[in-house]
């Protein structure tokens, strides 16, 4: 028999406090027909958080606990289905008949980790050259509001290879929803898809819920299938501010940017899920981080920095006028496990030339902007770092590894001489006249 | 504290997130660790506040269903870790629990194991007789832990004298098995097994006195070992914003630092990186002694999801056995990474303890605490004579990159060496991105030290240092000029100039951590090269215009670069060598002629 209580002792924007017995930290609750979670007990008093806000609760409301933090079921019929904040269908479909498990559940021991290896192709070679990602390892891409992240996001889940696309919408625009489930219809995956999704639309705190809901059916598919698993969160930045939000309704004292202080331990909680299994399975998360105005040194993007395995930077180069993943501000930390291993040897040298070089050619870029006169190797390199914008960092680029590197390797022998390449001697000697065929 | 038997009880009254309130009957001290019983698992905490008969605690695990009521036992100490033989090796987790021991591939509640193993067998060999006078920290006798020989100590909680009544003789013991038996001054008798327990807050003594650190550590790294120099019992730091390469920095020091043992603590930070560590160090040989990295390799891994109390308990675990095996006279190297995450465990709980704020909600003894705790590493004299040293060399992850933050600012004050890592040497893939200016050692400083130098490597090892950091100095501000005046408006020695600091960064400072010969350099060949290096800077030679300075310098460059990638002295080396002696002739007499 579930206890009915009928008295609130407290109403804030976002709690309650009742006096109850025998209730669970984090349990659930149901207050006026609205999901809440425990938040803290202090004796008898129990403060509950209410999802959806506490606009138009009486004092009299009815109130029940529900004996069980959020869960949700996991099954084969997660597959193709769209699910909201509380793991409940949207999608007309009806209710999925699976094994009831916790969200944010325990984390993996470390010495039972793999260690990442196989290499996530994406024919973009601003990924794929520069910054190549690797199962089991989590990104997020740092992008401007107005910047087509949730384009490019939705292009590397298809061309990835996963088994399994899990993508956790939090404050996701109607339109951008309209979008990906389109984009998947599209490609013919839609059984390969599993969605839990928080649009604007609905209340701000429940996209809390949205990442553990996401990874708590990715550890299920990864783990019980030995599935490859691609995990998308988008955005990010609006899950952190939910946070923020919640610290303050609890009289939470701010630390940096008014987020709360255990933002970095929040954010790493869930990060952290990405891991290579030792059966085969693999849960790789790719996430959005908005920023403001290109600002990293916000909390949220800074703490998110420190906790993933690199960050993706999208720049419009309007020298080529094409949006581009800009070479010097992103960072694969995982690419060296794979770069020069599971590609060509001469991956990691004609990668690090190329990105140099570029860079002369922005001091270069600078120099031509003061009014300065420009040196012969100052023109070569502005006319290679055009070649190199439209030829490999374009996003819209999909070629695969190996024509990445015979295209570098082609720039380097049109624009540069052998010593101007800082590439070690063997490595040239093998591939400065590799191949002869024109670049298309 | 020491332990009382009078263990207090109580029942848990209140639950934040992972702080609980208990009321207690008895009495608690404060950092007693206590055992909250919550179903079948036993939920480890430590008080961390009492107020009257309310004790309010830091729950090391999730407190996800847990109620009002549950009962609490208190254990009657302080967190505390087992010393002894079996250390070496392992992977624990904050709290000294061994991962590999755990089952499952998650880590659930409650999951404990112990440090140590009971069931495996040492070879002891006692170096006391019987009668012999001992104190704490005295060495009883040793066993072979993998290769390094391991002293069985008279606890270190023992004070006074005592007298050895019986010592074991040679053969194989467990750890838990008596070694030897001593009377204390009124006659009692206690015995001593190769297991003994220390509270992790407390320094661990063990040693006569602390000297002033006056020896080189040697990390392989050009950076470090010429310009900064690290020494054995010294303390530094590395910040940087993220993406510098701090992790990167810090694994080329566990692979390749002259060390005997090395802790390294991950502290809350990338689990996939200790990953890397359990994959490849079992793999890798260690340059100097050819035996595999892990032999010399213990880990503490907390990593970033793993609960944030245990997190700053993890720092002082890796800070105790690095002291333990101080005391056995040992040159121990302790990594944590990164010592932010800790700062931020501690600000996680003063918040839920509502303390008035310091500075970025930081808590106002932050500065104190970090202090003690770097105070603790060193280069010590042990009671009999002989030496041993915790070199101690933390991470800061400051946040967005601001060196004025709270913990950069703490940390400034407390280690001697300081490393930092530049946003703009890593834009410009220009590693290790440890910016040759800002940073610092203050060794270089100590007399000492620079006595060591002169005799280890070469007489005015110092000076000759300097003169390439003056180098370096009057690089960047010509680097300055140029770039308001244009190329051209300059004199052609302020390219000179530049270009000599470019030859500096580009052939000594940057070095690839991923490249099998310039990973590592021995101070040997760091000699060499800062001689050859110095040695072409100081060629006079005229330039006719400031694009030859660059041609000629990208070209030296070139061929110094391709030096790093061979071996030391092998025949393409010595190639490169004659090219660049050809190139300085040929340009020296041209400029002369």
């Amino acid at each position: 028999m579930k206890k009915i209580y009928t008295h609130l002792n407290k109403i804030t924007k976002a709690t309650v406090e009742l006096t109850a017995f025998d209730v669970g930290n984090e349990e659930l609750a149901i207050v006026d027909g609205r999901y809440a979670q425990v938040v803290k007990i202090a004796g008898d008093k129990v403060t509950l958080q209410v999802f959806s806000g506490t606009e138009g609760i009486a004092t009299n409301a009815e109130a029940f606990f529900l004996g069980h933090a959020p869960r949700l079921a996991v099954g084969p019929e997660l597959s193709g289905r769209y699910f909201n904040a509380y793991g409940n269908p949207i999608d007309n479909g009806p209710e999925v008949d699976g094994i009831i498990t916790e969200i944010g559940g325990p984390t993996i021991n470390p010495v039972r980790r793999e260690q990442p290896s196989e290499l996530i192709a994406t024919g973009i070679a601003g990924i794929d050259l520069n910054n190549t990602l690797v199962t089991g390892q989590k990104i997020p891409f740092f992008a401007d509001s107005d910047q087509p992240y949730n384009q490019v996001m939705a292009t590397v889940a298809l061309r990835a290879e996963a088994d399994r696309i899990i993508l956790g919408g939090m404050g996701l625009s109607n339109d951008d929803y309209l979008y990906y489930q389109s984009v998947f219809e599209n490609a013919g995956v839609k059984h390969r898809i599993t969605a839990f999704i928080n649009t604007t639309d609905d209340p701000s705190v429940e996209r809390l819920l949205i990442p553990d809901m996401c990874l708590t059916a990715a550890e299920y598919f990864a783990v019980q299938k030995k599935e490859k698993v691609l995990v998308l969160l988008t955005d990010m930045t609006l899950f952190a501010e939910a946070l923020a939000i919640v610290s303050n309704k609890m009289d939470q004292i701010p630390s940096k940017d008014s987020m709360p202080g255990s933002l970095y331990s929040d954010l790493a909680r869930i990060y952290e899920k990405a891991a290579q299994f030792p059966d085969g399975g693999s849960i790789t998360l790719i996430a959005v981080t908005t920023l403001n105005d290109g600002d990293i040194t916000h909390a949220i993007p800074d703490n998110t920095g420190y906790i993933t395995e690199g960050q993706l930077f999208l720049r419009r180069d309007t020298g080529v006028s094409k949006v581009i993943v800009d070479p010097f501000r992103s960072l694969s930390r995982l690419k060296q496990i794979v770069i020069g291993k599971k590609t060509r040897e001469d991956h990691p040298h004609i990668m690090n030339a190329l990105v140099r070089l570029f860079s002369d050619a922005a001091s270069a870029k600078t120099k031509q902007e003061n009014g300065f006169d420009l040196t012969r190797y100052d023109t070569r390199t502005l006319q290679f770092a055009e070649q190199y914008s439209k030829k490999l960092l374009a996003i819209d680029i999909n070629v695969s590894i190996e024509h990445m590197l015979d295209t570098g390797w082609k720039l380097l022998h049109q624009f540069f001489e052998q010593n101007e390449t800082g590439i070690k001697a063997d490595i040239l000697k093998k591939y400065w006249n590799h191949n002869e065929i024109p670049v298309q | 504290m020491n332990s009382n038997s009078n263990t207090a009880t109580g029942i848990i009254n209140g639950i934040i997130s992972n702080l609980v309130s208990i009321e207690f009957s008895g009495s608690v001290a404060q950092n007693e660790i206590c055992f909250i019983q919550h179903n079948n698992v036993n939920l480890m905490a430590e008080v961390i506040r009492i107020t009257g008969n309310i004790a309010q605690a830091q729950v090391f695990e999730s407190t996800r269903g847990l109620k009002i009521g549950t009962a609490v036992q208190f254990a009657g100490h302080m967190l505390e870790v087992n010393l002894g033989p079996g250390i070496l090796s392992r992977k624990y987790d904050g709290l000294q629990n061994d991962l590999e021991k755990i089952p499952g591939l998650f880590l659930e509640r409650g999951s404990v194991s112990d440090p140590l193993d009971a069931e495996r067998q040492f070879d002891f060999k006692p170096l006391v007789q019987t009668g012999e006078k001992v104190q704490a920290c005295h060495w009883l006798g040793e066993v072979k832990e993998g290769w390094i020989s391991h002293k069985i100590m008279v606890p270190f909680k023992f004070s006074g004298e005592y007298v050895v009544e019986t010592i074991a003789s040679q053969g194989s013991y467990r750890v838990d098995e008596t070694v030897a038996t001593l009377s204390d001054e009124n006659g009692t008798i206690h015995s001593v097994t190769m297991r003994q327990k220390w509270p992790v807050k407390k320094a661990l003594p063990g040693y006569l006195k602390k000297l002033r650190p006056y020896k080189l550590l040697e990390t392989g790294i050009r950076a470090i070992d010429t310009l900064n120099p690290m020494t054995e019992g010294g303390t530094g730091f590395i910040p940087g914003p993220f993406g510098c390469g701090k992790t990167v920095l810090q694994h080329a020091m566990s692979k390749n630092a002259d060390a005997d043992l090395i802790i390294i603590t991950a502290c809350g930070e990338r689990a996939n990186e200790v990953v890397e560590i359990f994959k490849e160090f079992p793999e890798l040989d260690d340059p100097r002694t050819g035996r595999k990295l892990m032999e010399r390799t213990t880990i503490i891994c907390n990593t970033s999801n793993m609960p944030v109390a245990a997190r700053e308990a993890s720092v002082y675990t890796g800070m105790t056995l690095a002291e333990y095996y101080r005391a056995m006279g040992l040159k121990v190297l302790l990594l944590a990474d990164s010592t932010s995450r800790w700062a931020q465990a501690l600000r996680e709980m003063s918040n839920r303890l509502e303390e008035l704020p310091g500075p970025d909600a930081f808590p106002m003894d932050l500065s104190a605490i970090i202090s003690g705790f770097y105070a603790r590493a060193g280069f010590v004299e042990l009671t009999n004579g002989l030496t041993g040293s915790v070199t101690f060399v933390g991470t800061v992850s400051p946040a967005g990159g601001n060196l004025k933050e709270p913990v950069t600012e703490s940390t400034r004050k407390a280690a001697r060496c300081f490393y930092a890592l530049a946003q703009k040497r890593a834009d410009s893939k220009r590693y290790p991105a440890i910016d040759p200016l800002d940073s610092y050692s203050k060794y270089l400083e100590y007399p000492g030290f620079r006595d060591y130098l002169d005799e280890k490597i070469e007489k005015d090892w110092a000076l000759k240092v300097e003169k390439a950091r003056d180098i370096l100095r009057r690089s960047v501000e010509s680097s300055d000029q140029i770039s308001i005046l244009g190329d051209d408006s300059v004199p052609v020695e302020y390219h000179e100039i530049f270009w000599k600091g470019e030859l500096i960064d580009f052939a000594l400072l940057q070095q690839d951590a991923f490249d099998d010969i310039d990973q590592s350099t021995p101070m040997g060949r760091q000699r060499y090269m800062l001689n050859l290096i110095l040695e072409i800077c100081d060629a006079e030679i005229r330039f006719s215009n400031f694009e030859d300075v660059g041609k000629y310098y990208k070209s030296i460059i070139n061929l110094l670069r391709q030096m790093n990638y061979c071996e030391f002295q092998d025949d393409s080396f010595k190639q490169y060598q004659i090219e660049i002696q050809k190139i300085l002739t040929s340009r020296v007499e041209k400029g002369a002629a």
